[in-house]
């Protein structure tokens, strides 16, 4: 029950400070939307909830002990797409697969749909694996099986009949855009239409669940495109959880609802993506969006100078949209602000869920009062002179 | 060479083909669930077992260690335990397989070996038990690499029947030391060995092919 977790003060999880806040664009999709009307206190977990609670693991080998991940309290809502996001040996696929129990946590409590599957014995765990879809960086189909043998494989164990299976393994190669494939070998294929083999194998027993191993890191971008597209197809006709892993922030900025940024097996920052983007934090969070953010254009850095020269010297100003407080880059105000004579520099707008996040960088005559205009203004969410360039430019 | 010798020969042929072929049957049997077992117990496998592990493979160094013939003498107990009889055909099966099923469970092991973690991870993912990763994944993809080493212990095993003479059990190899290296019969031992490297690059062939058509998918 996902809206009972969000912390009401009287949660523990609140306390703790895990991340327990909802989204608007879950809320749209029809299996959270049915959740949302319930209130009660009693919380009863909606199929695909997850919930970390303390979650540390501990490797021991001969080499010593590693601390993978730390103190890990994460509330995952049935129905969000939520992103785990860190550096390459942050801890990403322990957490990924202490949900399916692939990874078993050396302490705290692992809740999937409200029951701690932690100490699970085998029986518990081929059936929670049923409830729960995996696809894979390196797709890991059987190369001796067809298409329709991969994709059967999870029904055929569980003893589903031939019948079934059939129509069951059909439904899915269609839903994935795979109709025609089924005699097909693996090797045959292309690596986005593996991967569609691999989600369709994931989805055949309708899980509740669906977790993404880097599921896209060894795609081209257009066939990333597709394969996270359908991803948000799936999550929203299915209402299926979508728990995936990256080290891209481009694909947490496409799909996801939430995001977690993990360093070395901790917590560094959680929230919606339009806040964790609009905001960076954390220095992980910062080093992992650089790719994303363009840096100041070569011949404005080069000329900049911390004071003005002389005083035709123009401005160069950045403004700082966080998605907070509904700001909009209104054109006519800001000309007010800084006069007739600004020009836009630069700009990396974007929009997550309709809250606009990025920057603007502008130049503006660098009259004496511009640093108490900007300060007293309330167009953006933050505004500061970052220097100062000549104004023969 | 006489019509008698041919029949010799035929006999020969048939006398190795049956100690060959039954000990393969047996050592398919059992040196491949004994390289599973080595594989799934091995360090961070599916079965924890690391002691029984480190035995089994000190039994199978044991008797991969020990010279063919040797083996055939020291086995002379058990072999008339097993068959009532240390004499013939069935004799030199029972050492003829137990040499063989280490030679095959290491190779094996080797192709098992080989099997992407990964698939494994993937069928546990999907609701696998032990029993179907073994079933499903770790034989269907370790099997081009199953055959590839099938075939090489059946060639090997009929080089090592050339001994099984030592018990009396015949076979092409004891034709070509008694007629060809005993008694100077240049012509059967010639034949001899033609029909051995015959049947060679036959089981090779049918190995090759197989390998072939299974990698092909």
């Amino acid at each position: 029950m996902s809206l009972a977790f969000l912390g009401g003060a009287d949660h523990p999880i609140s306390e703790t400070g895990a991340v327990a806040r909802h989204h608007a664009k879950s809320e749209r999709r029809p299996g959270a939307a049915s959740n949302a009307g319930l209130s009660s206190t009693h919380v009863t977990p909606a199929a695909g909830s997850v919930r970390f609670e303390g979650v540390e693991k501990v490797y021991t080998s001969s080499a010593g002990r590693v601390e993978a991940l730390k103190d890990i309290s994460i509330d995952i809502p049935a129905g969000a797409i939520f992103g785990i996001i860190g550096r390459s040996g942050a801890g990403k696929s322990s957490l990924l697969r202490t949900i399916n129990r692939l990874e078993r946590p050396t302490a705290g409590r692992m809740l999937v749909d409200g029951q701690d599957i932690a100490a699970y014995g085998e029986d518990e765990l081929v059936a929670l694996r049923r409830r729960v879809g995996m696809i894979f960086q390196h797709f890991n189909l059987l190369s001796a099986k067809t298409v329709f043998g991969n994709v059967a494989l999870p029904l055929l164990v569980a003893g589903v009949g031939a019948a079934e299976i059939e129509a069951r393994v059909a439904e899915v190669l269609k839903l994935v855009g795979l109709e025609g494939k089924e005699t097909t070998y693996p090797s045959r294929l292309s690596g986005g239409q593996k991967q569609r083999v691999g989600i369709a194998r994931a989805l055949v027993s309708r899980p509740e669940i669906l977790l993404c191993d880097e599921a896209t890191s060894a795609l081209d971008p257009e066939t990333t495109l597709s394969i996270l597209s359908l991803l948000k197809d799936i999550n929203r006709r299915l209402g299926l959880t979508i728990v995936l892993i990256t080290h891209e922030m481009s694909v947490i900025r496409e799909i996801c609802d939430e995001v977690l940024v993990l360093e070395a097996g901790r917590i560094a920052e959680t929230g919606p993506v339009w806040k964790v983007f609009g905001n960076p934090r954390h220095d992980a969070t910062q080093a992992l969006l650089a790719p994303l953010t363009r840096g100041l254009p070569e011949e404005i850095a080069s000329r900049m100078t911390p004071n003005p020269v002389d005083d035709a010297s123009l401005a160069i100003i950045e403004f700082a949209y966080t998605g907070e407080g509904g700001r909009e880059p209104d054109l006519a105000r800001l000309v007010a602000l800084l006069g007739p004579e600004a020009r836009i520099v630069q700009s990396q707008l974007d929009r997550i869920d309709g809250h606009l996040s990025g920057r603007l960088i502008v130049s503006a005559p660098a009259s004496g009062d511009l640093p108490s205009r900007l300060s007293g203004q309330d167009l953006v969410n933050a505004a500061r002179i970052i220097g100062y360039v000549p104004a023969n430019a | 060479m006489s019509p008698q010798m041919l029949d010799r020969l035929w006999q020969a042929f048939l006398d190795t083909l049956t100690m060959v072929g039954v000990s393969a049957v047996i050592a398919l049997f059992v040196g491949v669930p004994l390289a599973v077992f080595l594989v799934l117990s091995s360090p961070g496998g599916l079965i924890h077992a690391p002691r029984t592990n480190r035995v089994l493979g000190a039994v199978i160094n044991g008797f991969r260690a020990a010279p063919f013939i040797v083996l055939l003498v020291a086995l002379l107990p058990f072999t008339r335990l097993v068959t009532g009889t240390t004499i013939g055909v069935w004799a030199a099966i029972v050492p003829l397989s137990i040499s063989a099923t280490p030679f095959l469970a290491r190779i094996a092991e080797v192709s098992l070996r080989e099997v992407e973690h990964g698939l494994i991870e993937a069928a546990q993912a999907i609701g696998c038990r032990r029993w179907h990763i073994i079933r499903h994944v770790l034989l269907p993809e370790a099997l081009p690499g199953l055959v590839g080493g099938f075939t090489i212990t059946i060639v090997s095993m009929i080089g090592a029947s050339a001994m099984a003479g030592a018990v009396g059990a015949g076979g092409l190899g004891d034709m070509a030391i008694r007629y060809g290296y005993q008694r100077f019969d240049t012509t059967v031992m010639l034949a001899v060995l033609a029909v051995l490297i015959a049947t060679v690059c036959l089981v090779q062939f049918i190995g090759d092919t197989a390998v072939r058509r299974l990698r092909a998918r």
